[in-house]
């Protein structure tokens, strides 16, 4: 099988003076059976894919997607990477992923555009201050980056920032994340994407799956899908805000409920934003793209939905809140505005692992907050998946913790309000 | 923005209500007798369907009460709101 092209200066010189680039993956149709079978087409399907292929040898892989890859919640978020969360458990699956984050343009060869360039975590009360600070030391012990900050040195860091008195929620300081940053959302699932497909991954796009096949064992066999029914022992289901839908195919009830989150972008403009501000108690988060967008993200709407709009007074009080901390940008037209289906868990922590159903896998549960995990949460269930037991960093985020009653509590470092 | 028919003050926008998840939940009648199981299957399991969908809400910001709603989750259109006693109309 032919690789991809591999993209380095000379290719993209010699492209410039003529012919097309390529497909960058392969467009199969779907075979009878495979080793395994990942729903879901995002960020941390393709991952997963990959790392199967990549780390364990897998080579019969088919990912599935009942509409394009990459169309979900991975091309609707704000791309904010940062591993600051509270406890260890967290900050281990977090900071796993920063570090792969750190290297992953290489490992793919497709630059992603990481951008290291610092999220900013606002607080605008007493109880902001001291949880924040809590935060520092305990990402500190656990050995992650993370800093405090006073208003002046807020401001420094980001100089569109209003810190004075007379705004409604004033700034009385900031935690800092330097490793923190964005990436490009589409790069990476088509990142993902194309290592996947050069390794023998198939990619079915427009493949929607309908059913769950499960043997007299109650084993699964298979899944119905839209194009047919394909045999696999080992399903991963990755499918966001429709992993209810897709579990409850195999009689499986999740702890999960599905929420609109909702995201808008500015007209571009000359580079203004030098980092990401997030602020949870006023309601905002805000980046500048490198086409020069502001990427603002809103809290998720109050009902559960499946319908990808939310209303627009969730959008309008986000940007009365950017408006009020960033009072340069009140004149600013915005050109987009949409919404995602994000799968929120009791906790606020993943779900990674397996299911009471042998051979069914879920990758889910990431809320309002997974762009962020993507490398790090294919990698860990890839090896779930192909051991059959859970990887140690994936380990507490066994579904069986609702059981158990071992929650990881991330409602306050998950930073998006719910 | 919803608007939503509370069974007690009539049509009202949806900033006055705090949604309460899913209905018909109901508390254990022996709640020492629940293994680990049915607690989770309790306290966190959720049906949340793509489709109909019978929830709670709470109109905090006027009668205080609370009601019971089916919803369609892909439209989210309203279907009926009904008093917390009675049954989900079929």
């Amino acid at each position: 099988m032919a690789g991809p092209t591999s993209f380095s200066a000379w290719s993209l010189l010699r492209r410039a003076f003529g012919g097309s680039w390529p497909e960058q993956w392969r467009s199969p149709e779907p075979q009878a059976a495979y080793d395994a079978v990942i729903v879901g087409a995002g960020g941390h399907g393709l991952a997963t894919a990959y790392y199967l292929a990549s780390e364990h040898g897998f080579r019969h892989i088919a990912v599935l997607d009942k509409g394009w890859l990459g169309g979900g919640n991975t091309g609707r978020n704000t791309t904010i990477i940062r591993s600051n969360y509270l406890w260890d458990e967290s900050a281990a699956i977090y900071e796993h992923a920063l570090k792969l984050w750190e290297g992953l343009s290489q490992a793919l060869n497709y630059n992603v555009m990481y951008s290291p360039r610092g999220v900013m975590m606002l607080a605008h009360s007493h109880h902001d201050v001291r949880v924040f600070r809590r935060h520092v030391h305990a990402n500190r012990a656990q050995g992650i980056d993370n800093e405090w900050l006073t208003p002046e040195q807020a401001k420094a860091f980001c100089p569109p920032l209003d810190i004075g008195s007379s705004v409604r929620y004033p700034v009385m300081g900031a935690a800092l994340q330097r490793r923190g940053g964005i990436a490009r959302h589409d790069a990476v699932a088509w990142g993902y994407a194309r290592a996947a497909s050069a390794l023998g991954v198939d990619i079915v796009q427009n493949c929607e799956v309908t059913g769950i096949a499960r043997g007299p064992d109650g084993a699964v066999t298979g899944v119905e899908t839209t194009r047919g029914p394909i045999r696999t022992r080992k399903i991963g289901v990755v499918a966001a805000g429709h992993t209810s839908v897709l579990m409850a195919m195999a009689g499986v009830r999740m702890p999960l409920e599905s929420f609109p989150l909702q995201a808008l972008v500015s007209e571009p403009i000359k580079p203004v934003m030098p980092c990401v501000v997030m602020s949870n108690t006023v309601h905002a988060y805000i980046s500048q793209s490198d086409k020069g967008e502001l990427v603002i993200g809103a809290g998720t709407d109050a009902y559960t939905s499946y319908s990808q709009a939310g209303g627009p007074h969730i959008a309008a009080h986000t940007l009365e809140a950017i408006c009020e901390l960033f009072p340069a940008f009140r004149r600013l037209r915005m050109l987009r505005n949409w919404g995602g289906i994000v799968d929120c868990t009791p906790d606020r922590s993943p779900i990674v692992g397996s299911t009471p159903v042998p051979g069914l896998f879920v990758n889910c549960g990431w809320g309002t907050g997974g762009f962020k995990a993507t490398p790090g949460s294919g990698h860990v269930f890839a090896a779930t998946l192909a051991r059959g037991e859970p990887h140690p960093i994936a380990a507490p985020f066994s579904l069986d913790r609702f059981r158990t009653g071992r929650l990881i509590d991330e409602a306050a470092a998950a930073a998006v309000s719910h | 923005m919803l608007l939503i028919p509370c069974p007690w003050c009539g049509p009202r926008p949806e900033l006055e209500f705090h949604h309460g998840g899913e209905a018909h939940i109901a508390r254990p009648e022996d709640p020492s007798a629940l293994s680990g199981t049915e607690w989770a299957a309790f306290l966190y399991h959720r049906g949340n369907p793509k489709g109909s969908h019978a929830e709670r809400w709470r109109h905090q910001h006027g009668c205080g009460r609370f009601f019971n709603c089916v919803r369609d989750t892909v439209t989210d259109r309203i279907v009926v709101t009904y008093k917390p006693d009675e049954k989900r109309p079929a």
